[in-house]
Protein backbone atom coordinates (compact mmCIF):
# COMPACT_ATOMS: atom_id res chain seq x y z
CA UNK A 1 0.00 0.00 0.00
CA UNK A 2 1.31 3.43 -1.24
CA UNK A 3 2.07 6.20 1.66
CA UNK A 4 2.99 8.91 -0.16
CA UNK A 5 4.00 9.12 -3.95
CA UNK A 6 6.35 12.23 -5.16
CA UNK A 7 8.02 13.32 -8.28
CA UNK A 8 11.35 15.40 -7.11
CA UNK A 9 12.10 17.32 -9.80
CA UNK A 10 16.21 18.23 -10.96
CA UNK A 11 18.36 19.46 -7.93
CA UNK A 12 15.41 19.74 -5.17
CA UNK A 13 15.98 18.70 -1.56
CA UNK A 14 13.07 16.16 -0.11
CA UNK A 15 12.51 15.20 3.30
CA UNK A 16 10.11 12.23 4.41
CA UNK A 17 9.82 9.71 7.70
CA UNK A 18 9.28 6.11 7.68
CA UNK A 19 8.07 4.09 10.43
CA UNK A 20 9.98 0.82 11.03
CA UNK A 21 9.23 -1.95 8.14
CA UNK A 22 8.39 0.86 6.17
CA UNK A 23 9.67 0.52 1.93
CA UNK A 24 11.71 3.52 0.35
CA UNK A 25 11.83 3.17 -3.37
CA UNK A 26 13.79 5.49 -4.97
CA UNK A 27 13.68 5.28 -8.71
CA UNK A 28 15.96 6.96 -11.20
CA UNK A 29 13.59 7.82 -13.89
CA UNK A 30 15.88 8.99 -16.73
CA UNK A 31 18.96 7.40 -15.44
CA UNK A 32 22.54 8.03 -14.38
CA UNK A 33 21.16 10.65 -11.92
CA UNK A 34 22.68 10.50 -8.29
CA UNK A 35 20.77 10.53 -5.25
CA UNK A 36 22.50 11.88 -2.20
CA UNK A 37 21.05 10.87 1.28
CA UNK A 38 21.01 11.13 4.87
CA UNK A 39 19.05 9.20 7.69
CA UNK A 40 18.31 10.62 11.38
CA UNK A 41 16.73 8.14 14.05
CA UNK A 42 13.16 9.63 14.15
CA UNK A 43 13.05 9.58 18.09
CA UNK A 44 16.74 11.24 19.25
CA UNK A 45 18.39 12.74 16.00
CA UNK A 46 21.93 12.60 17.16
CA UNK A 47 21.98 9.04 16.05
CA UNK A 48 22.44 9.04 12.31
CA UNK A 49 23.81 6.86 9.63
CA UNK A 50 27.18 6.19 9.96
CA UNK A 51 29.10 5.59 6.38
CA UNK A 52 32.04 4.24 8.75
CA UNK A 53 29.96 1.49 10.91
CA UNK A 54 28.20 0.49 7.56
CA UNK A 55 31.51 -0.03 5.77
CA UNK A 56 33.37 -1.53 8.60
CA UNK A 57 30.57 -4.37 9.20
CA UNK A 58 30.01 -5.24 6.07
CA UNK A 59 33.98 -5.55 5.17
CA UNK A 60 34.49 -8.01 7.99
CA UNK A 61 31.47 -9.90 6.32
CA UNK A 62 33.41 -10.04 2.98
CA UNK A 63 31.77 -7.43 1.31
CA UNK A 64 32.45 -4.03 -0.83
CA UNK A 65 32.88 -0.69 -0.33
CA UNK A 66 29.80 0.23 -1.96
CA UNK A 67 25.99 -0.52 -1.02
CA UNK A 68 23.83 -2.89 -3.07
CA UNK A 69 21.23 -5.50 -1.88
CA UNK A 70 21.90 -6.61 1.49
CA UNK A 71 23.69 -4.19 2.78
CA UNK A 72 22.46 -2.55 5.72
CA UNK A 73 22.89 0.84 6.58
CA UNK A 74 24.44 1.50 9.77
CA UNK A 75 23.91 4.14 12.53
CA UNK A 76 26.80 6.16 14.85
CA UNK A 77 25.61 3.43 17.47
CA UNK A 78 26.26 0.59 14.95
CA UNK A 79 22.79 -0.65 14.88
CA UNK A 80 20.83 -1.44 11.54
CA UNK A 81 18.67 1.78 9.90
CA UNK A 82 17.65 0.49 6.81
CA UNK A 83 18.37 -2.16 4.44
CA UNK A 84 18.68 -2.78 0.93
CA UNK A 85 16.32 -4.97 -0.28
CA UNK A 86 15.69 -4.75 -3.72
CA UNK A 87 18.15 -2.73 -6.52
CA UNK A 88 18.43 -3.01 -9.86
CA UNK A 89 21.83 -0.81 -10.10
CA UNK A 90 24.33 -2.86 -8.18
CA UNK A 91 26.69 0.39 -7.02
CA UNK A 92 25.93 2.87 -4.31
CA UNK A 93 28.75 5.16 -3.10
CA UNK A 94 29.13 6.04 0.41
CA UNK A 95 32.82 7.19 0.33
CA UNK A 96 32.24 10.28 -1.34
CA UNK A 97 30.41 12.39 0.53
CA UNK A 98 27.91 14.88 -1.02
CA UNK A 99 29.33 18.46 -3.04
CA UNK A 100 29.22 21.35 -1.46
CA UNK A 101 29.94 25.10 -2.81
CA UNK A 102 33.20 25.00 -0.79
CA UNK A 103 34.32 21.53 -1.88
CA UNK A 104 33.51 22.78 -5.56
CA UNK A 105 35.76 25.90 -5.47
CA UNK A 106 38.89 23.26 -4.50
CA UNK A 107 37.77 20.36 -6.84
CA UNK A 108 36.62 21.98 -10.01
CA UNK A 109 38.22 25.65 -9.73
CA UNK A 110 36.56 29.26 -7.88
CA UNK A 111 34.34 29.78 -10.73
CA UNK A 112 32.05 27.06 -9.88
CA UNK A 113 31.65 28.50 -6.48
CA UNK A 114 27.92 29.55 -6.77
CA UNK A 115 26.54 26.69 -8.11
CA UNK A 116 23.57 24.30 -6.87
CA UNK A 117 24.93 22.12 -4.46
CA UNK A 118 23.85 18.89 -2.47
CA UNK A 119 25.39 20.76 0.98
CA UNK A 120 22.90 23.12 0.68
CA UNK A 121 19.71 21.75 -0.50
CA UNK A 122 20.63 19.51 2.89
CA UNK A 123 21.32 22.45 4.83
CA UNK A 124 17.86 24.08 3.91
CA UNK A 125 16.24 20.95 4.92
CA UNK A 126 17.83 20.00 8.04
CA UNK A 127 17.31 23.66 9.10
CA UNK A 128 13.43 22.59 9.08
CA UNK A 129 14.09 19.39 12.16
CA UNK A 130 16.08 22.22 13.87
CA UNK A 131 19.11 20.57 12.96
CA UNK A 132 22.11 22.23 11.25
CA UNK A 133 25.92 21.84 9.46
CA UNK A 134 27.02 19.94 12.85
CA UNK A 135 24.42 17.19 11.52
CA UNK A 136 25.37 16.91 8.22
CA UNK A 137 27.60 14.05 8.34
CA UNK A 138 28.69 11.05 5.96
CA UNK A 139 26.04 10.01 3.67
CA UNK A 140 24.86 7.44 1.04
CA UNK A 141 24.93 8.49 -2.91
CA UNK A 142 22.61 6.58 -4.72
CA UNK A 143 23.09 5.22 -8.11
CA UNK A 144 26.71 7.24 -7.99
CA UNK A 145 30.00 5.20 -9.28
CA UNK A 146 32.77 6.10 -7.14
CA UNK A 147 35.61 3.22 -8.00
CA UNK A 148 38.36 3.30 -5.16
CA UNK A 149 41.09 1.43 -7.77
CA UNK A 150 44.39 -0.91 -6.34
CA UNK A 151 46.29 1.75 -6.65
CA UNK A 152 44.43 3.74 -4.53
CA UNK A 153 42.85 6.17 -6.37
CA UNK A 154 39.04 7.53 -5.89
CA UNK A 155 37.53 8.82 -9.09
CA UNK A 156 33.35 10.01 -9.96
CA UNK A 157 32.58 7.80 -13.12
CA UNK A 158 30.28 7.99 -15.17
CA UNK A 159 26.34 6.28 -13.16
CA UNK A 160 25.48 2.60 -14.42
CA UNK A 161 22.13 3.03 -13.55
CA UNK A 162 19.44 2.35 -16.47
CA UNK A 163 16.15 4.40 -17.11
CA UNK A 164 13.53 3.22 -14.57
CA UNK A 165 16.18 1.81 -12.28
CA UNK A 166 15.53 1.55 -9.01
CA UNK A 167 16.57 0.68 -5.14
CA UNK A 168 14.30 0.09 -2.63
CA UNK A 169 15.69 0.10 1.49
CA UNK A 170 13.30 -1.11 4.36
CA UNK A 171 13.15 1.02 7.68
CA UNK A 172 14.88 -1.04 10.87
CA UNK A 173 13.87 1.31 13.04
CA UNK A 174 11.94 4.49 12.66
CA UNK A 175 13.96 7.10 10.52
CA UNK A 176 13.81 10.85 8.90
CA UNK A 177 15.05 10.49 5.29
CA UNK A 178 16.68 13.37 4.13
CA UNK A 179 17.14 13.94 0.16
CA UNK A 180 18.68 15.86 -2.17
CA UNK A 181 18.24 15.04 -6.09
CA UNK A 182 22.14 16.07 -6.93
CA UNK A 183 22.70 19.31 -9.12
CA UNK A 184 26.11 18.80 -9.51
CA UNK A 185 27.15 19.35 -13.84
CA UNK A 186 30.77 19.18 -12.99
CA UNK A 187 31.57 15.34 -12.62
CA UNK A 188 29.79 12.61 -14.62
CA UNK A 189 27.39 11.19 -11.19
CA UNK A 190 24.62 12.83 -12.98
CA UNK A 191 25.12 12.50 -16.79
CA UNK A 192 26.02 16.56 -16.27
CA UNK A 193 22.27 16.71 -16.90
CA UNK A 194 20.21 16.47 -13.88
CA UNK A 195 16.92 15.13 -14.17
CA UNK A 196 13.86 14.25 -11.53
CA UNK A 197 13.35 11.57 -9.42
CA UNK A 198 10.24 9.85 -8.05
CA UNK A 199 10.52 8.78 -4.18
CA UNK A 200 7.57 6.04 -3.45
CA UNK A 201 6.81 5.33 0.22
CA UNK A 202 4.48 2.38 1.01
CA UNK A 203 3.67 -0.22 3.66
CA UNK A 204 6.10 -2.88 4.19
CA UNK A 205 4.16 -6.42 5.26
CA UNK B 1 31.54 31.45 -20.53
CA UNK B 2 28.39 30.82 -18.33
CA UNK B 3 29.21 27.21 -16.05
CA UNK B 4 25.06 27.08 -15.16
CA UNK B 5 24.51 26.55 -19.54
CA UNK B 6 27.38 24.34 -21.14
CA UNK B 7 26.54 20.84 -22.99
CA UNK B 8 27.02 17.60 -21.50
CA UNK B 9 30.15 17.33 -23.80
CA UNK B 10 31.84 20.68 -22.53
CA UNK B 11 31.11 19.65 -18.67
CA UNK B 12 32.68 16.32 -19.49
CA UNK B 13 35.54 17.95 -21.21
CA UNK B 14 35.90 20.38 -18.34
CA UNK B 15 35.72 17.03 -15.79
CA UNK B 16 38.68 15.22 -17.93
CA UNK B 17 40.92 17.53 -17.95
CA UNK B 18 41.14 18.00 -14.30
CA UNK B 19 40.93 14.23 -13.96
CA UNK B 20 44.15 13.79 -16.34
CA UNK B 21 45.87 16.08 -14.46
CA UNK B 22 44.86 14.66 -11.33
CA UNK B 23 46.61 11.19 -12.15
CA UNK B 24 49.40 12.91 -13.85
CA UNK B 25 50.37 14.01 -10.59
CA UNK B 26 49.45 11.14 -8.72
CA UNK B 27 51.71 9.05 -11.03
CA UNK B 28 54.68 11.73 -9.99
CA UNK B 29 56.75 10.38 -7.10
CA UNK B 30 57.34 13.90 -5.68
CA UNK B 31 55.88 12.43 -2.49
CA UNK B 32 57.44 9.77 -0.95
CA UNK B 33 57.45 7.90 2.28
CA UNK B 34 60.73 7.66 3.84
CA UNK B 35 62.09 5.37 6.24
CA UNK B 36 62.48 7.26 9.20
CA UNK B 37 61.91 11.33 9.65
CA UNK B 38 63.97 14.36 10.03
CA UNK B 39 65.09 14.98 13.57
CA UNK B 40 62.27 17.78 14.77
CA UNK B 41 63.49 20.49 16.33
CA UNK B 42 62.31 22.65 18.82
CA UNK B 43 59.83 20.18 20.63
CA UNK B 44 58.04 22.01 23.04
CA UNK B 45 56.00 19.20 24.49
CA UNK B 46 56.06 15.48 24.53
CA UNK B 47 53.26 13.03 25.89
CA UNK B 48 53.04 9.59 25.74
CA UNK B 49 49.32 7.87 25.06
CA UNK B 50 49.10 4.08 26.58
CA UNK B 51 47.45 1.68 24.74
CA UNK B 52 43.53 2.10 24.60
CA UNK B 53 44.09 5.82 26.30
CA UNK B 54 43.47 9.25 24.05
CA UNK B 55 44.00 12.94 24.32
CA UNK B 56 42.20 15.80 23.91
CA UNK B 57 44.73 18.81 22.44
CA UNK B 58 44.53 22.32 21.07
CA UNK B 59 47.50 23.01 18.47
CA UNK B 60 48.18 26.75 17.36
CA UNK B 61 47.75 27.55 13.04
CA UNK B 62 51.43 25.91 12.48
CA UNK B 63 51.77 24.00 15.08
CA UNK B 64 53.75 20.46 13.91
CA UNK B 65 52.52 17.02 15.93
CA UNK B 66 54.76 14.23 15.21
CA UNK B 67 52.93 10.93 16.33
CA UNK B 68 55.15 8.30 16.32
CA UNK B 69 54.03 4.32 17.11
CA UNK B 70 56.87 2.22 18.11
CA UNK B 71 55.52 -0.92 18.93
CA UNK B 72 53.78 -1.32 15.67
CA UNK B 73 50.60 -0.90 17.22
CA UNK B 74 47.27 -1.62 14.85
CA UNK B 75 46.04 1.86 14.35
CA UNK B 76 45.66 5.40 15.82
CA UNK B 77 42.49 7.05 15.98
CA UNK B 78 42.37 10.95 15.23
CA UNK B 79 39.64 13.85 14.27
CA UNK B 80 39.91 17.15 14.40
CA UNK B 81 37.63 20.32 14.37
CA UNK B 82 38.45 23.87 13.95
CA UNK B 83 39.36 25.82 16.81
CA UNK B 84 37.38 28.91 16.44
CA UNK B 85 34.34 27.23 14.29
CA UNK B 86 34.13 24.12 15.54
CA UNK B 87 30.92 23.03 13.11
CA UNK B 88 34.15 23.39 10.62
CA UNK B 89 35.63 19.77 10.99
CA UNK B 90 37.79 17.09 9.09
CA UNK B 91 35.44 15.62 6.36
CA UNK B 92 36.81 12.41 5.26
CA UNK B 93 34.82 12.24 1.88
CA UNK B 94 36.24 15.62 0.64
CA UNK B 95 39.82 14.99 1.86
CA UNK B 96 39.85 11.46 -0.34
CA UNK B 97 37.00 13.12 -3.15
CA UNK B 98 39.24 16.36 -3.62
CA UNK B 99 42.59 14.54 -3.87
CA UNK B 100 41.58 11.93 -6.24
CA UNK B 101 42.98 9.42 -3.67
CA UNK B 102 43.18 7.31 -0.50
CA UNK B 103 46.19 7.19 0.00
CA UNK B 104 47.35 9.72 2.39
CA UNK B 105 50.77 10.49 2.90
CA UNK B 106 53.55 13.48 2.55
CA UNK B 107 52.30 15.96 0.66
CA UNK B 108 49.01 15.29 0.97
CA UNK B 109 45.89 17.38 2.95
CA UNK B 110 43.09 16.90 5.36
CA UNK B 111 40.47 18.66 4.17
CA UNK B 112 37.88 20.08 5.89
CA UNK B 113 33.95 20.29 5.15
CA UNK B 114 34.53 23.80 4.26
CA UNK B 115 36.96 23.44 1.40
CA UNK B 116 39.79 24.17 3.42
CA UNK B 117 42.82 22.66 5.35
CA UNK B 118 42.96 21.45 8.80
CA UNK B 119 46.38 19.98 8.70
CA UNK B 120 49.05 18.81 5.86
CA UNK B 121 51.50 15.73 6.32
CA UNK B 122 54.51 17.30 6.19
CA UNK B 123 56.41 13.85 6.77
CA UNK B 124 55.32 9.69 6.79
CA UNK B 125 57.15 6.76 6.83
CA UNK B 126 53.98 5.15 4.86
CA UNK B 127 52.59 2.91 6.69
CA UNK B 128 49.49 3.83 5.52
CA UNK B 129 46.02 6.14 6.87
CA UNK B 130 42.85 5.30 6.37
CA UNK B 131 39.42 7.41 6.14
CA UNK B 132 36.93 4.90 4.29
CA UNK B 133 36.87 1.93 7.05
CA UNK B 134 38.35 3.73 10.11
CA UNK B 135 38.86 2.98 13.68
CA UNK B 136 37.17 0.81 15.86
CA UNK B 137 34.27 0.81 18.03
CA UNK B 138 31.94 -1.20 20.31
CA UNK B 139 30.90 -3.20 16.78
CA UNK B 140 34.46 -4.82 17.28
CA UNK B 141 35.38 -4.92 20.58
CA UNK B 142 33.82 -4.65 23.99
CA UNK B 143 36.74 -2.83 25.30
CA UNK B 144 38.20 0.18 24.87
CA UNK B 145 37.45 1.77 21.19
CA UNK B 146 38.27 4.39 18.80
CA UNK B 147 35.03 5.84 18.33
CA UNK B 148 34.35 5.84 22.25
CA UNK B 149 37.34 7.57 23.10
CA UNK B 150 37.16 9.98 20.15
CA UNK B 151 33.78 10.65 21.73
CA UNK B 152 35.19 11.57 25.09
CA UNK B 153 37.55 13.95 23.63
CA UNK B 154 35.18 15.55 22.16
CA UNK B 155 33.26 16.29 25.08
CA UNK B 156 36.66 18.07 26.37
CA UNK B 157 35.71 20.66 24.06
CA UNK B 158 32.08 20.20 25.02
CA UNK B 159 31.16 19.01 21.92
CA UNK B 160 29.06 15.37 21.64
CA UNK B 161 28.50 12.58 18.97
CA UNK B 162 26.68 15.23 16.79
CA UNK B 163 30.29 16.67 16.12
CA UNK B 164 32.03 13.62 14.96
CA UNK B 165 31.86 12.27 11.56
CA UNK B 166 34.03 9.65 9.46
CA UNK B 167 37.73 9.61 11.33
CA UNK B 168 41.38 8.75 9.91
CA UNK B 169 42.67 5.16 11.57
CA UNK B 170 46.51 6.29 11.07
CA UNK B 171 48.87 3.25 11.20
CA UNK B 172 46.15 1.20 9.31
CA UNK B 173 47.02 -0.02 5.45
CA UNK B 174 43.51 -0.68 3.54
CA UNK B 175 44.10 -2.15 0.19
CA UNK B 176 41.44 -2.30 -2.29
CA UNK B 177 41.32 -5.31 -5.07
CA UNK B 178 40.14 -5.41 -8.49
CA UNK B 179 36.65 -7.03 -6.59
CA UNK B 180 35.60 -3.87 -4.88
CA UNK B 181 37.02 -5.24 -1.31
CA UNK B 182 38.93 -3.46 0.95
CA UNK B 183 41.34 -5.86 2.86
CA UNK B 184 42.81 -4.60 6.20
CA UNK B 185 47.45 -5.37 5.32
CA UNK B 186 48.58 -6.00 8.57
CA UNK B 187 50.06 -3.64 11.55
CA UNK B 188 52.45 -1.02 10.88
CA UNK B 189 56.11 -1.58 11.15
CA UNK B 190 57.77 -0.84 14.18
CA UNK B 191 58.65 3.01 14.32
CA UNK B 192 56.02 4.19 12.30
CA UNK B 193 55.49 7.92 12.14
CA UNK B 194 53.54 10.67 10.33
CA UNK B 195 54.17 14.07 11.06
CA UNK B 196 51.40 17.26 10.51
CA UNK B 197 51.34 20.62 10.30
CA UNK B 198 48.50 22.63 11.47
CA UNK B 199 47.13 25.10 8.45
CA UNK B 200 44.43 26.27 11.21
CA UNK B 201 43.98 26.93 15.06
CA UNK B 202 42.60 23.42 15.89
CA UNK B 203 41.01 21.00 18.46
CA UNK B 204 42.17 17.44 17.50
CA UNK B 205 41.56 14.07 19.49
CA UNK B 206 43.60 11.33 19.18
CA UNK B 207 43.05 7.78 20.42
CA UNK B 208 45.66 4.90 20.69
CA UNK B 209 42.99 2.30 19.62
CA UNK B 210 43.29 -0.24 16.57
CA UNK B 211 41.95 -0.07 13.24
CA UNK B 212 38.17 -1.38 12.69
CA UNK B 213 39.45 -4.31 10.65
CA UNK B 214 42.47 -5.24 12.51
CA UNK B 215 42.29 -8.94 13.89
CA UNK B 216 44.00 -7.60 17.08
CA UNK B 217 41.33 -5.56 18.63
CA UNK B 218 43.24 -3.86 21.60
CA UNK B 219 46.33 -1.49 21.14
CA UNK B 220 49.78 -3.12 21.66
CA UNK B 221 52.18 -0.41 22.57
CA UNK B 222 52.07 3.63 23.23
CA UNK B 223 51.51 6.28 20.64
CA UNK B 224 54.48 9.05 21.19
CA UNK B 225 53.83 12.45 20.24
CA UNK B 226 55.57 15.40 20.06
CA UNK B 227 54.79 19.08 19.51
CA UNK B 228 56.80 21.60 17.58
CA UNK B 229 56.49 24.80 15.44
CA UNK B 230 57.66 25.67 11.88
CA UNK B 231 55.97 28.24 9.61
CA UNK B 232 56.07 26.45 6.04
CA UNK B 233 58.54 28.07 3.60
CA UNK B 234 58.26 29.17 0.40
CA UNK B 235 58.97 25.74 -1.30
CA UNK B 236 56.66 23.85 0.99
CA UNK B 237 55.83 20.91 -0.61
CA UNK B 238 52.13 20.07 0.64
CA UNK B 239 51.25 23.79 -0.10
CA UNK B 240 51.91 23.11 -3.43
CA UNK B 241 51.32 19.89 -4.32
CA UNK B 242 48.35 19.66 -6.59
CA UNK B 243 45.82 22.23 -8.11
CA UNK B 244 43.56 21.50 -5.61
CA UNK B 245 45.61 22.05 -2.43
CA UNK B 246 46.88 25.60 -3.77
CA UNK B 247 43.06 26.27 -4.11
CA UNK B 248 42.22 24.39 -0.66
CA UNK B 249 45.34 27.06 0.90
CA UNK B 250 43.55 29.93 -0.64
CA UNK B 251 40.39 28.91 0.73
CA UNK B 252 42.41 28.59 4.63
CA UNK B 253 44.60 31.64 4.12
CA UNK B 254 41.96 33.76 3.54
CA UNK B 255 40.90 33.37 6.64
CA UNK B 256 43.89 34.44 8.10
CA UNK B 257 45.23 38.41 7.88
CA UNK B 258 48.88 37.75 7.90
Amino acid sequence: MTISDVTLPARLPYSTTLKAGQILRIIDLESQQAVDALFYNLHDFSERYSAQDTLAMQAAQGGPFYLQTGSVLRSNEGRPMLTVIRDTCGFHDTCAGACSCESNTVRFGFETRFMHACRENFLTELGKYGMGKRDLVSNVNFFMNVPIRPNGELTVDDGVSEPGGYVELRAEMDVLVLISNCPQVNNPCNGFKPTPIRIIVSKGK
Amino acid sequence: MNLDNLTPEQYRARYEALQSEARLRASTPAASATAALPVLGNIRATESIPPGCYVALRLRRFDIIRITNPAGTPGAALFMWNEDEPSERFNAGDTTKLQWTTQLTTGRVLFSDMGKILAAITADTGAGHDSIIGPNSPLQTTGRNGRDNLRLAAAKFGLTRRDLGPAISLFSKIVADETGRLHYAGPPPTGAAVELRAEQNLLLALSNTPHALSPVTSATGSIEIAISHAPPDASDLCRHFTQEAIRGYINTDTGFAE
